[in-house]
This record gives C-alpha cells, sequence and structure tokens, in this order.
C-alpha cells in the first residue's frame, strides 16, 4: 500500500461521502434572520425614534462585544462570523421598552450572551432562548423599568371619551379587570387596526403586527423557520382565547385582540422558532408551538402578570428534549415509533 | 397507427411518495450527450478480486498464463461472491494485493493486453433461453459473474434465488440514476433499451414475478420514450414508473415503496415484500450472459466533473485504471478530488492508480472551486436533516449519540438503518459530518454483534 502511494506524485483530497452540500450555513440563516428583522427595525425606528435607534445599537454591540470576550477566555476562535450574537442583540433590543436606560440594555446583553448561551458553551447548547432569558432576568431585576411605557391615547368604550394611559394593552386590561371593570378600550375593529400596524404601548418590536408578518413571511418563504410553530402558537392562541371569551365576554379580551397585543407576533415568528432552543421533528414544532400558545393563554388569563408569551416560551424550551425524544418519526420499515 | 391493441406498455407516475429526500444540483448535462463510446486499450489492466459485495473471488491463474477474453481468472468463493474474467486476451503479468476503490489491499490479476482480442467460448449463447430450465438460467448468471451494477455490486445470482417461502410478484429495474453528474445508466437505455429490455425479460421469466416495472426519473424522458419504443410489444402487467426527480428515489427500499408503497422491514431484504430491484445495467448484463455467452467484463463508466476537458460515457473493461479513464477523456490537471461514483455516495480516492470494478457507474473529478474545507460546528437544532433524512431517522440525535460513543443508544435509535445516502450532510448549516458519523456507528454496531 505504501508503495502504490509513494509512487503517486500527489494524492487527492479524500473526505467521507456526500462530496456535495447545499450550501446552507449557520451564518446564511441568521443573515436571513436579520434581513427578516428589517421591518420590524424600521417600525421600531419610525415608532419609537431614537429610542429603538440606541437600544438596537446598545444591545447589537454588546452582544457581540460580550461574546467575541467569552469565547477569547474560553481559548476559542473569538470572531463572531455565524452573526447569532447580531440576532441576539437585536432580539434583545426588540423585547425592551423604549425609554429603558442603556446601562440595562448592557446588563442583558451580558446576560443574555454570557449566562444563557456561552456557560453552557456556545451557540448549539444553550438549553433556554438567551434574548428572553435576559428579558425575564430584566423584568425581575428592573420591575419599574421594564414597564414603563409612554403616554399612548385609548379609544375608551365610554361614549367619545378617550382616555390618556401609559399601560400597555394587556396591562390596562389586566388591571382594570382586577378592580372589578369591564375591557377599558374599544374591541373594535379599528382599534384591532390601530394595534395591528402598532399604534399601542409595548416593547419597542413587538407592536407593529404588519412588520412582525412581512418579517415572518420571508423566514418562511426562506425556509429559515417551519410553518409549524407560529401556526400551531397563534392557532392554540385564537382558539383557547375564543373558548374562554365566549364563557365570560365582559372579563375577557377578545381573540382577536389577544392576537394582536403584547408579545405574541414577535414570540410566534422570532423567539418561539429560535431553531436551538425548539424541537428538530415536524410533529415536536406543533407540539411546541400548541403548547407556547396555550400557556400563554393561561398566564395573561389567570397569571400574575398581564402578559405570558416570554415565560410560556422559556417553559416549553425547557421540555423541548422531552418532545424531541416523544416525537421521533417513525423509521421506515419500522411498524413502531424508534424507542 | 401500430397495432395499439397489442400494446398493453403503459407509463405511470410513481403512485407513493417515498420520504425525506433532496433536491442537489444534478450536472448530468456534462456527459448526458455524449454518446458510448470504447477506449483505446490500457497498458496494463489490474483486476480485482473484489469486484462484488460479499466474498472476493480466488483467482485462478498465476503469472505467466496465457489469457483470453472472458477466461475465468478469479472463482467465486462461497456464495455470495461472484466469478471473475478476463475482460481481454493477454498475459498474466502478476497476482498481487493492490488497494481497492474502498480502500482494502485485495489480490488482483494484472493483465497485459495483446490487442488480439481472442475470445474462449466457455459460455455458449443460449437464444433459445424461455427453453432453457430457470436453475440452468441462474447457473448462467452466477457463470458469468454477473453482479448489481448500480453500485452496490450485489451478486445477482443470489438475487435471483430466493428461498422457496419468498415469492417475487414485482420485479423492478432501477433506470433512477439519482445520483448527480452520472449518465451511465441513461445513455445504456437510450442506446440500448432492446438489450436491456430482453434481460428484463429473462429476469422475470426466471423469477416468475407478474409485476414489472422500469423506474425512472422523470428528468430523462428521453430515456422513458426509448425504453417505451422498445417494450412496445410487452405483455402482461409491464409499466415503466415516471419518479419524481429527487435524490435518492434510486435507493433500493425508497423506490420499493414509491412503486408498491411496500416497506422492506427493518434489516430485512425486498424480497421480504415480494420485490427484486435489478439495476438497467444488470438486465443488460444478464442479456449479454444469457443470450450471447459473455461474461461481465466491461461496463459503463460516467467519467465527468467541470474541471475535465471531455466528458463521457466510457465503455472500458474491467481493471482500467482511473487514470487512464481520465486520459481517456481529455486529461485534466486541476483535480482536487477524485470521487469513485457520484458526489452523494461515491468514495474519495488518495490515488487514481485504483482501478474499475463491477460497480464503478462513475468517476468524479472536483476541481478547487467544488472542496471546501469545512469547520464542523454544533449542532444548531435545526431539523433539516430530520425533514431530509428518507429513512426517517434524526440525524443530529443520532449524531451527537455517535459523538458521545453511545453505540447502544445509537442501535437503538436504528443507526444500521441508515442508507448513508448523505442526504443529512448535505443540507446541514453547520456542516457536521453526520454521514461519517452514521458509518463509524454502524461499523462498531458490526463489531458489537459479530463478538456476540
Ligand atoms: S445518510 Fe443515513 S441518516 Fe443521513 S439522511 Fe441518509 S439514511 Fe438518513
Ligand atoms: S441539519 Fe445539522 S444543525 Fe440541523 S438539526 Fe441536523 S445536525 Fe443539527
Amino acid at each position: 500500500m505504501a508503495e502504490a502511494i509513494d509512487k503517486q506524485d500527489h494524492l487527492f483530497v479524500v473526505s467521507s461521502s456526500p462530496h456535495t452540500h447545499s450550501g446552507a450555513s449557520v451564518k446564511a440563516i441568521m443573515l436571513d434572520v436579520i434581513i427578516a428583522m428589517l421591518p420590524l427595525t424600521g417600525a421600531a425606528i419610525y415608532l419609537f425614534g431614537w429610542n429603538a435607534i440606541r437600544l438596537l445599537l446598545v444591545c447589537v454591540i454588546s452582544c457581540v462585544a460580550t461574546e467575541a470576550a467569552c469565547r477569547k477566555a474560553m481559548g476559542r476562535n473569538a470572531g463572531i462570523d455565524d452573526l447569532s450574537a447580531v440576532v441576539t442583540g437585536m432580539l434583545l433590543a426588540f423585547n425592551l421598552p423604549p425609554a429603558l436606560p442603556s446601562w440595562m440594555a448592557v446588563t442583558g446583553s451580558v446576560i443574555a450572551i454570557a449566562l444563557a448561551k456561552q456557560v453552557f458553551g456556545g451557540i448549539g447548547y444553550n438549553p433556554f432562548n438567551p434574548a428572553l432569558i435576559a428579558r425575564v432576568a430584566l423584568l425581575i431585576s428592573f420591575p419599574v423599568a421594564m414597564t414603563t411605557w409612554s403616554p399612548w391615547i385609548m379609544a375608551a368604550p365610554a361614549a367619545g371619551i378617550d382616555a390618556l394611559t401609559s399601560a400597555t394593552p394587556l396591562g390596562a386590561f389586566k388591571s382594570a379587570i382586577d378592580f372589578g371593570q369591564t375591557v377599558p378600550y374599544l374591541t373594535n375593529s379599528t382599534t384591532f387596526m390601530q394595534f395591528f400596524v402598532g399604534h399601542q404601548n409595548g416593547c419597542i418590536g413587538e407592536v407593529s403586527s404588519l412588520a412582525i408578518l412581512l418579517g415572518g413571511l420571508y423566514l418562511l418563504f426562506r425556509r429559515c423557520i417551519s410553518w409549524q410553530i407560529p401556526a400551531f402558537y397563534l392557532g392554540s392562541v385564537a382558539v383557547l382565547s375564543t373558548l374562554i371569551w365566549a364563557v365570560a365576554p365582559d372579563k375577557n379580551l377578545p381573540p382577536h385582540l389577544h392576537l394582536v397585543t403584547g408579545g405574541l407576533m414577535l414570540g410566534a415568528f422570532f423567539m418561539a422558532t429560535d431553531m436551538v432552543t425548539t424541537p428538530v421533528t415536524r410533529k415536536g414544532m406543533a407540539v411546541f408551538g400548541a403548547g407556547c400558545g396555550i400557556l400563554t393563554v393561561l398566564i395573561r388569563v389567570w397569571g400574575g402578570y398581564p402578559e405570558g408569551v416570554s415565560f410560556a416560551i422559556l417553559l416549553m424550551n425547557a421540555v423541548t428534549p422531552l418532545i424531541n425524544r416523544a416525537t421521533r418519526p417513525r423509521v421506515f420499515g419500522t411498524g413502531k415509533k424508534k424507542s | 397507427m401500430p397495432n395499439l391493441k397489442f400494446c398493453k406498455m403503459k407509463i405511470i407516475k410513481a403512485p407513493y411518495k417515498s420520504w425525506g429526500g433532496i433536491h442537489p444540483r444534478y450536472h448530468k448535462d456534462l456527459a448526458a450527450d455524449r454518446a458510448l463510446r470504447e477506449m483505446p486499450l490500457p497498458e496494463l489492466l489490474q483486476i480485482s478480486m473484489s469486484q462484488h459485495l460479499g466474498a472476493p473471488a480466488k483467482p485462478v491463474v498465476k503469472k505467466g498464463d496465457s489469457v483470453m477474453q472472458g477466461t475465468l481468472i478469479g472463482e467465486a468463493a462461497g456464495f455470495i461472491s461472484a466469478n471473475v474474467h478476463s475482460p481481454v486476451s493477454g498475459v498474466v503479468k502478476d497476482v498481487v494485493p493492490a488497494i481497492t476503490l474502498t480502500g482494502a489491499m485485495i489480490d488482483s490479476v494484472v493483465i497485459e493486453p495483446d490487442g488480439e482480442d481472442k475470445r474462449v467460448n466457455d459460455l455458449a449463447p443460449l437464444a433459445d433461453w424461455q427453453a432453457v430450465a430457470k436453475k440452468d438460467l441462474i447457473a448462467r448468471v452466477a457463470a458469468a459473474g454477473v453482479a448489481g451494477m448500480g453500485g452496490a455490486g450485489f451478486p445477482t445470482h443470489v438475487k435471483l434465488s430466493p428461498p422457496p417461502d419468498k415469492t417475487i410478484d414485482t420485479l423492478i429495474i432501477n433506470g433512477a440514476e439519482c445520483e448527480p453528474y452520472l449518465t451511465a445508466d441513461y445513455r445504456l437505455m437510450l442506446e440500448s433499451p432492446e438489450r436491456v429490455w430482453l434481460g428484463v425479460s429473462i429476469l422475470r421469466h426466471i423469477l416468475g414475478a407478474k409485476t414489472v416495472r422500469i423506474a425512472i426519473e422523470d428528468n430523462k424522458p428521453e430515456a422513458i420514450r426509448a425504453m417505451e419504443q422498445a417494450m412496445r410489444n410487452a405483455d402482461g402487467d409491464v409499466a415503466i414508473v415516471e419518479l419524481a426527480t429527487e435524490y435518492p428515489q434510486g435507493a433500493e427500499k425508497q423506490q420499493i415503496f414509491a412503486i408498491t408503497g411496500r416497506e422492506v422491514p427493518s434489516g430485512g431484504l425486498p424480497m421480504d415484500v415480494g420485490a427484486v430491484v435489478e439495476n438497467v445495467g444488470t438486465a443488460a448484463a444478464v442479456f449479454d450472459a444469457v443470450f450471447e455467452g459473455m461474461p461481465l467484463i466491461r461496463r459503463i463508466t460516467t467519467v465527468t466533473g467541470l474541471p475535465l476537458n471531455a466528458p463521457g460515457n466510457i465503455i472500458a473493461p474491467l481493471g482500467t485504471s482511473y487514470r487512464a479513464l481520465i486520459e481517456a477523456c481529455g486529461g485534466c490537471a486541476d483535480t482536487v478530488k477524485l470521487i469513485s461514483g457520484g458526489p452523494m455516495m461515491g468514495i474519495a480516492q488518495a490515488i487514481d492508480t485504483v482501478t474499475t470494478t463491477k460497480t464503478t457507474s462513475g468517476l468524479l473529478a472536483l476541481g478547487a472551486p467544488d472542496v471546501s474545507l469545512y469547520e464542523s460546528m454544533p449542532c444548531i437544532s435545526c431539523g433539516r436533516c430530520v425533514d431530509a433524512c428518507p429513512m426517517n431517522l434524526v440525524p443530529s440525535e443520532l449524531s451527537q449519540y455517535l459523538e458521545a460513543e453511545d453505540y447502544e443508544g445509537a442501535e437503538e435509535l436504528h443507526v444500521m438503518d441508515c442508507i448513508e445516502c448523505g442526504c443529512c450532510a448535505f443540507s446541514c448549516p453547520a456542516h457536521r459530518p453526520l454521514v461519517q458519523h452514521m458509518r463509524q456507528g454502524k461499523a462498531r454496531v458490526m463489531l458489537k454483534r459479530k463478538k456476540k
């Protein structure tokens, strides 16, 4: 053998098959996610102005810097060439209220990258969505700053009197119900459209369902996300909130407003679809989406917080390994599921 | 109008959709329009005794012997093995171990051709094959050393002798050629459809299969037309099945499923679901063996690749070196990677002195732009490998088990059902070496099973 090889003037490259590739790469996927977030970025800047620019810049820069520092400290290639830190930074910014001080945003970024991602071993190993971990950590550490919104005029149901509020639609609704009142704003299609395009209070990236849908469609079109997660997420929210609303329409938000308020749209298309922390099988993705939807509604209706998207997704992240195990497809030629 | 009344041949779409699959770039245009041609006889042929799946043949000639075209030079060693014959007349220069395309060292017979192509007639043509007993036909196929020419090289006579408790009702002839770049089967169907069809008729007769399906991907309409023409007088339940163009439609289990809806059981064989699959090239070889008394001594190899000057479909004697094949196609200085077979399942070769066998369907030269070195990343759980796997495995999870050397866990997750098609690794954005992991895992599990 050695002789035959010696006789050869040069050796060709050898490797295991396949010898061709689809061209997909983690970086390309991340780039697509960034492109999908451009409508949101535009909407955030249009609606919140300088604050949106500030938060996006602060989060992206500090996430990338934390990523580079962690990788350097752990002796890995210090590059951020997979762009995942940029994505995390943008997602975190989208999950922050407009007036949040920059230093808090920096704190959140460090938590997202250092604690929620690199501690576990970096990309691919983190069990929880880093941006959501950071958001929840900020919410617990800085409850006031994280729930301070800009003033917003809501169309009150009492004849013609519009009220000024500085709560989110979900927050205003929750406090009204807690005080034994009914829905504090009109629940008609005008309100729906107003919320849908983004004229409501909330985190800078979650208010405009329209912009999120545009980005989400792009992700679906580019096959960066599967349709199962958003469809089952939004579908289960719609079904469950309809049932609850049908039982007590005075005490509950109608389903069409559930869908366009809070972090639901952002969660369904951009947070619950994070590949690393969600199942790999199609069936598992459906279960994951449905689970997120059910938990979101339960928390919104009966939980202590007005909004439940972040908690719902994090809880489902925790059971993702179980879902993966339970939804392995039936192997070709076997009568039963993969045990 | 031709006698339509007797023309029962039909062309149907595959009734079932096989699972997973991918759409790689096919690059078939490089060689598809190049007619079959023979190449100048190489100065030396180095014929490996391992031309097929199973035990290597035992050399029955020695240095200095004269041989003729068709002389038996290697005798089947056991049931799953196949005879090997000399492709040329000439002198045996040596019988030595040499590296084969799988990297193993196997005895090889080195023959210097004399250029006269004198032929022995050990095997009499059986033109009246319908009158010959089935077992004699099988014996003829065995004597001629016919082995599956689609890639695996399973000895054909073994497939034709199912145990008595298995009835074969469906014979599938695989002309899918789903591997990118390769056009050998395509050219064969286009240029010799009658040989293929007569071979199919012999196979059908031997197996007594009532249903015959010729499976061709729908990106080869000319081949479908040529076969249709050759089969116009076919009787009984015979049809051409147009498969969707998708890799791996040519994989045996996937093809049986697409055509019959039957799943070959895990660890089982096609005969367990009443099917036998033979490649179109094998059918032609059966025709040659029976009708013309010609053993399997050469085959069509697609020699292709972007850096090649003149890609082509070459009829080359067994034992032709890859270097000679490349030279016959205009040569090429820029080959970085040389692949025996196609890009999805072929085997990369370190050296080009390796020689062709009955399974060499293609020789692919890749240049620098097509050879990239990737750093593999951790799995990002995107699920693309799961979507792509035609066996419905979860490659991402299996690969993690295998990295952790948990072979028992991998076995439970059916690593042994992996057909090494490469769809998973092709799709993986993290460039994980998934097929390599599967292969290592399969080898470990085999080892463990043997020990028991
Ligand atoms: S190589 Fe194996 S695991 Fe990968 S897609 Fe093919 S059958 Fe599935
Ligand atoms: S394709 Fe690669 S990255 Fe995606 S789930 Fe499979 S192994 Fe993981």
